[in-house]
């Protein structure tokens, strides 16, 4: 006997002990589908046996079930089953998670079960037990549909259950092998002529077979397309049955496929005789019907008792249902499935039109699969949270659409007439302003749910980003409390590694090592550039305040300038003032036309570092150098005196007379990055990455490209705007090497902080994966400022050598991926909770403990 | 790092008998933090002055993790004033190495060491949280005569201002163990700063060094205030990392403005008289289950769980360090069961929209909004009126038409430095106007602490009812 199990359900086992469910189990599923109630007996209380425990050993195995179910997977309930009140609870957990349910009866003589039980010695509980069990069977056998079992298989005799067979059955929404490309196509409604005219428009061949009685069409598409028609293809529109024969014919030739929508359940159920009220455009299909030779009515019915309510497409990556679906359900079979699918979910109230209120489930969608569907008409088809609604309303007079996937395009035919009137007005009563989409006055709010706790980012780049609840909560702290508006915070800048430890014994930090790091990775060009010391500060500037509107979804300004942690730079009139001065510059230097943008993200250093470092400056690093000034001047002083009176002293007196040397160094060091700011023109912004412009994310350009770009849109303002100095190095070259390394003694002997070595490629791979994108390399007298004033005493150098770059570098790696992927999700115009959490991320992972002198 | 202390009774230079230091020898001395060196700079009938030169290993107290205090503190940075200055580090150095001088311990000299001598000190560089005026009101109360010199922090960039550090002679006629007890615990609480972990004994150690002139001293809550500084706690670390240049700790920092927006508002109990018209706001609407937006430390949740009303209570803040210090406050891990199942608190943020803040009668908000950068109070309206959805909102901030009543606060200036804005009646009134309206509420104000007829009250409060 061949059983019949669909692949996601709960199967009970229903017999007395001794009936041999444990061994079927065994024999037919894997050993983690099946959930057995002796083996919970045995995890809570350790004896398999003890009957006391019963209801805390269900209350494991419920647990257990639900978990399965909840990630899709199959349940095997090993236990008596026999009573109601025990399949009670699995009836509930399938519903709940929209799984089947199976019955499986092992229907033994009583004598069978006696004797099996008798051979076993941990089952000495008396012949009256299993004579109640099968008393319970008997009287359960012919209520089991009742209960809500879909299937229910009955074994009376162990040849019967020796001879079983269980096949494994995908449910009917499952064409994850269907990979397309598809054109998904909404809510037809008898429109046959603008059918006809958007799949010539798509790209379809349509011939007519006048003589084929079955198939009136045969349709193809060159390049392979496939039609998915979202439902409600009937009733309202002047040629029902001309849509229906051309459907019927595409999806048995294989160039359709389609769900059904709630017009296509009325109309079955009319064919079906039953008794249905004749609205919303079903006389219209009836009587058109009517109109067919008589054959046609039992094929339609047929047909469209073979609609399937949803698919689940492409590896899982896509979904189409009539009228959308909720996560949870997706490639799932229940009746509260189908219900959904085909007719969403309203909250119970109705409108001024008398029509049910929708819920928007979308507005909650979380999920990873695109999800497509039609059902409620509406002008425009706008994305919100991966989903799309594609019912463009062509039967009241707006047009067919459909969408072409995976290119995500829309390509639609407009109504020749308005074939029915729509209960409630959808096309816009007159040219609205341009207002916020969909998913921008969704976004006006992120949840919190979104990002705290622990979490996976998955990158592009570098996989997945794992971080930390404990980071989260810093991060959720900062971000509330300082940043600047989310939907301004596309992009948060990575942390950067120094480079490995100067072989040097006098150098901390040395350009060879960063050479060779490159060369390691098999990358052989590399760009240095100038590193400036001020600031890090992302600049995004639009090209007004109704991009930005319209763009960001921000209200008020048309750019922003924040720094490595999120905040604002300046305060409002100052960064309009600086804003405006950037905006002038690249309107300039033609970036809106060159770019085809009217918006650009710019990753920058804004000079001078005493400019926002203020505090630091004159907490730590003046005050550093005025204590270590005093004292060292006074402890020379008080040594000299002892040296004149005699006292040996003289070791004591040189080192002291170092060090005093060495924190007027310091100080020299730390006056260099300071000067005062009285006006913007005392500002310089270094632009280095031009990351990002409307529709591009400029990190599949190399580094040069940037320079060049940059340093055109610097010439425009070169007062306020700061072009960066870089060479190019060929890490297999002895003589490009050593130019690289005299290009940073140069800079550093003038005081500059160091240098930055890139990749060539703004994205290097080497062949463990992602390559550092960056690698500083600082000069000595900079590190003052990093390892204190006296760290380059040999005793105090000796001892920093040692330090370790692994976590520092793969926190760099992690943020370098996170900032791009928001970046990219930015562009692609994914929703904000999407965009955010990556920069979320970077902020978390920032506040990782590494060694924050690296 | 340098303290020198000079005895002009001839013979001066019994100094040495009474610190069993030669005065003729350099002596160096092995400690868990670096080195100390003794030696007199000069040493005659009439003047003998003793030198404790401090080198402190800077960079392996960096690098050694084994130290306490070494994370996220001062003690971290290898960018450090603690080689150069007079702190806890000098302390724990007198305290080794003048042990027996310290105790008065001087075989040979008993008698000596029991008389006062005109002695001098003088430390280099001692940083003084507080000022010169702290410093004069610590050591001249214990006979001193003092003698400061300030240092400024760059004379290249003479805005920057003075530095906390001075030059400093104390001058007094007194036993030298009383000189060196007093810089031994002053100079710490000076510098407001421990380089070790402050255990309970510190406690002990503190009585014990006082004996016989803490009691007395005017300051004497203060020394003992900063002497026992304290613990540094769970998520300092973390967001310290996060800091920003201008702005090192952003907690700590509150905690600094705090104080100084308790001390503006002065005089009037403000606070109590603040959260007593909420409380009775919140009883008045007969709400049973209430959210504390923005709780901070709990003062308005101390007294919700007094009031038997409310029988579910939500405390919310941003801040997690606020919150374990609110949990403390409570004391909820001792609080009966049924209590602690009245109240709890969650880490939450008012700009993001929250599930967990819906189905309360009542929320809370008190001091908060102003704290809010003002384009992000739209999505905070969003969160409380359309998201959590109570059915009462009692809402307070300062009324900024008051501040000119409060002399020690400059025109101008807000309250606290972490507020964002600081509202008129009108202002206030026109935003809690529009939010009602977009969110059905109804909303009536009233005036908290005393009602100036020109200016109006020092806090403002408005109270939104929903409209059904």
């Amino acid at each position: 006997m061949k059983l019949t199990i669909p692949e996601l359900s709960v199967v009970a086992l229903i017999g007395a002990s001794g009936s041999g469910k444990s061994t079927f189990a065994r024999q037919h599923f894997k050993p983690t589908e099946v959930l057995s109630s002796d083996y919970c007996r045995g995890l809570v209380a350790d004896d398999e046996n003890d009957q006391t425990v019963s209801n805390e050993a269900f209350d494991v195995l419920h647990y257990i079930a639900a978990k399965r179910l909840a990630l899709g997977r199959m349940v095997v309930v090993d236990a008596t089953n026999v009573g109601t009140e025990g399949r009670k609870p699995l009836i509930e957990l399938a519903r709940k998670y929209h799984a089947l349910t199976v019955a499986i009866v092992f229907d033994l003589p009583e004598k069978l079960c006696q004797e099996r039980n008798q051979e076993r010695p941990d089952r000495q509980f008396g012949p009256h037990v299993v004579r109640r069990h099968i008393q319970q069977l008997r009287r359960s056998l012919p209520n089991l549909k009742r209960e809500g079992f879909r299937y229910v298989y009955v074994l009376k005799s162990v040849e019967e259950i020796a001879a079983v067979e269980v096949e494994k059955q995908p449910l009917w929404n499952n064409l994850k092998g269907e990979h397309g490309p598809f054109d998904i196509i909404g809510d037809v409604h008898g429109c046959f002529d603008e059918l006809h005219a958007l799949l010539l428009k798509l790209g379809y061949a349509i011939t007519p077979q006048p003589d084929d009685a079955e198939f009136a069409y045969s349709v193809s598409h060159p390049d392979g397309r496939k039609a998915v028609f979202l439902g409600d293809l009937v009733d309202r529109g002047p040629n029902t049955p001309g849509v229906l024969r051309l459907l019927i014919s595409m999806v048995a030739g294989g160039t359709g496929l389609c769900v059904a929508g709630n017009h296509e359940s009325k109309l079955l159920r009319k064919l079906n005789g039953r008794d249905v009220q004749i609205t919303h455009g079903l006389a219209e299909s009836l009587a058109q019907l009517d109109a067919q030779p008589a054959e046609f009515k039992p094929q339609v019915a047929k047909w469209l008792d073979g609609l399937v309510s949803h698919y689940v497409l492409d590896d899982g990556k896509l979904v189409v249902a009539h009228a959308g679906l909720r996560e949870e359900m997706h490639g799932r079979g229940s009746g509260a499935v189908r219900e959904f699918a085909m007719y969403g979910e309203t909250t119970g109230e109705t409108d001024e039109f008398g029509l049910p209120v929708r819920y928007n489930w979308a507005a909650e969608y979380r999920g990873k699969a695109m999800v497509v569907y039609g059902h409620t008409p509406v002008p425009e088809p706008e994305w919100l949270n991966n989903t799309i609604d594609v019912d463009t309303g062509c039967v009241f007079g707006g047009k067919l659409t459909a969408l072409r996937y995976p290119e995500r395009e829309l390509v639609s035919v407009p109504a020749a007439h308005t074939y029915y009137a729509p209960a409630r007005p959808f096309l816009p009563e007159q040219e609205a302003a341009p207002v916020l989409t969909a998913q921008q006055q969704h976004d006006d709010l992120l949840d919190i749910s979104d990002v705290i706790g622990k979490r996976y980012v998955g990158t592009r780049l570098h996989r997945n980003v794992l971080v930390r609840e404990e980071n989260a909560i810093a991060a959720l702290e900062v971000i509330s409390r300082f940043a600047v508006d989310p939907k301004w915070l596309i992009y948060l800048p990575p942390t950067m590694s120094p480079t490995e430890t100067s072989s040097q014994p006098n150098l901390l930090e040395h350009p060879s090592e960063a050479f060779a790091y490159y060369r390691h990775q098999g990358i052989a060009s590399v760009v240095c550039e100038e590193k400036h010391m001020g600031s890090r500060a992302v600049v995004i500037v639009c090209r007004d305040e109704a991009v930005a509107r319209r763009r960001f979804g921000i209200s008020e300004g048309f750019g922003v300038v924040y720094t490595r942690t999120g905040r604002p730079f300046f305060a409002p009139p100052l960064a309009v003032e600086f804003l405006t001065r950037v905006r002038t510059a690249l309107d300039v230097a033609n970036v809106w036309a060159e770019y085809n943008t009217d918006w650009l993200c710019l990753d920058c250093e804004l000079m001078p570092w005493s400019a926002k470092a203020q505090d630091l400056l004159r907490h730590q690093y003046a005050a550093v150098g005025a204590a270590a000034r005093v004292a060292l001047h006074d402890a020379v002083a008080a040594l000299q005196q002892a040296s004149e009176h005699g006292l040996e002293v003289g070791e004591l007196l040189t080192s002291y007379g170092e060090r005093a040397g060495m924190v007027e160094q310091y100080i020299a060091a730390y006056r260099r990055y300071c000067w005062p700011v009285n006006s913007i023109s005392d500002l310089k912004l270094a632009p280095f990455h031009l990351l990002a412009s409307e529709g591009a994310v400029h990190s599949d350009k190399p580094h040069p490209w940037h320079m060049a770009q940059l340093a055109r849109i610097c010439a425009a303002d070169p007062e306020l705007l700061l072009a960066t100095p870089y060479q190019l190095v060929d890490v297999t070259d002895q003589t490009s090497q050593e130019a690289g390394v005299t290009w940073w003694e140069e800079l550093t002997a003038r005081g500059g902080e160091g240098m930055v070595v890139k990749p060539h490629d703004f994205i290097g791979r080497g062949p463990k994966g992602l390559a550092q994108p960056a690698i500083k390399v600082r000069g000595r007298e900079y590190l003052r400022l990093i390892y204190g004033p006296e760290y380059t005493t040999a005793e105090n150098m000796e001892r920093l050598h040692a330090r370790r770059l692994g976590a520092k570098r793969s926190l760099a790696l992690g943020e370098f991926a996170l900032g791009i992927e928001g970046l990219e999700r930015f562009v692609r115009h994914e929703p904000l909770r999407r965009v955010h959490e990556c920069a979320f991320g970077v902020l978390a992972l920032e506040s990782e403990p590494v060694d924050p002198r690296l | 790092m340098l303290l020198t202390i000079t005895n002009t009774q001839a013979p001066a230079s019994d100094l040495g008998y009474l610190l069993h230091k030669n005065p003729a020898r350099v002596q160096s001395f092995e400690l868990s933090f670096g080195k100390a060196h003794v030696f007199y700079p000069e040493a005659n009938d009439e003047r003998c002055t003793v030198a404790l030169l401090l080198d402190i290993d800077a960079v392996g107290l960096a690098r050694n993790h084994q130290k306490p205090g070494g994370e996220g503190g001062m003690l971290a940075q290898y960018v450090n004033d603690r080689p150069y200055v007079a702190s806890s580090f000098m302390s724990v150095a007198i305290a080794q190495i003048f042990r027996s001088a310290m105790a008065g311990r001087s075989p040979s000299h008993e008698q000596l060491a029991d008389t006062a001598l005109p002695l001098t000190a003088r430390l280099s560089a001692l940083p003084c949280r507080g000022g010169e005026m702290f410093l004069r009101h610590l050591f001249e109360p214990l006979g001193y005569i003092v003698n400061v010199a300030p240092h400024p922090l760059d004379e290249q960039f003479p805005d920057w201002g003075s530095s906390r550090y001075y030059t400093v002679e104390l001058a007094a006629n007194c036993r030298l163990r009383d000189l060196l007890t007093h810089l031994y615990v002053l100079m710490p609480v000076l510098d407001d700063e421990k380089h070790y972990y402050v255990s309970q004994d510190e406690v002990e150690k503190l009585l014990g060094k006082g004996e016989g002139w803490l009691a007395a001293h005017p300051e004497r809550e203060a020394i003992t205030q900063r002497y026992l500084r304290h613990k540094p706690y769970l998520t300092q670390a973390a967001l310290a990392r996060l800091s920003e240049d201008d702005a090192p700790d952003p907690d700590l920092e509150d905690e600094l403005h705090d104080k100084e927006e308790e001390q503006a508002e002065e005089g009037i109990s403000l606070n109590q008289q603040r959260l007593g018209s909420v409380l009775a706001a919140l009883k008045g609407s007969g709400a049973h289950r209430v959210l504390d937006l923005g709780c901070g430390e709990g003062r308005l949740l101390h007294l919700l769980l007094d009031d038997k009303s409310f029988s579910e209570i939500v405390g919310v803040d941003v801040s997690y360090h606020v919150l374990e210090k609110a949990k403390q406050r409570l004391r909820l891990d001792h609080l009966p069961a049924r209590q602690q199942e009245r109240i709890k608190l969650l880490q939450g943020s008012l700009t993001y929209r929250d599930d967990r803040l819906k189905g309360y009668d009542a929320a809370a908000i008190v001091e908060v909004i102003e704290h809010l950068d003002p384009p992000r109070l739209t999505a905070f309206a969003r969160v409380v009126f359309e998201f959590a959805h109570p059915a009462t909102v009692v809402m307070t901030t300062p009324n900024a038409e008051y501040n000119v009543k409060w002399e020690s606060l400059p025109a101008g200036r807000f309250r606290h430095r972490d507020h964002r804005f600081e509202w008129t009646r009108t202002e206030f009134q026109t935003w809690a106007q529009d939010a009602a309206a977009r969110f059905g509420y109804a909303v009536r104000y009233l005036p908290i602490g005393p009602d100036d007829e020109a200016v109006g009250a020092p806090t403002q409060m408005a109270v939104f009812t929903l409209l059904s």
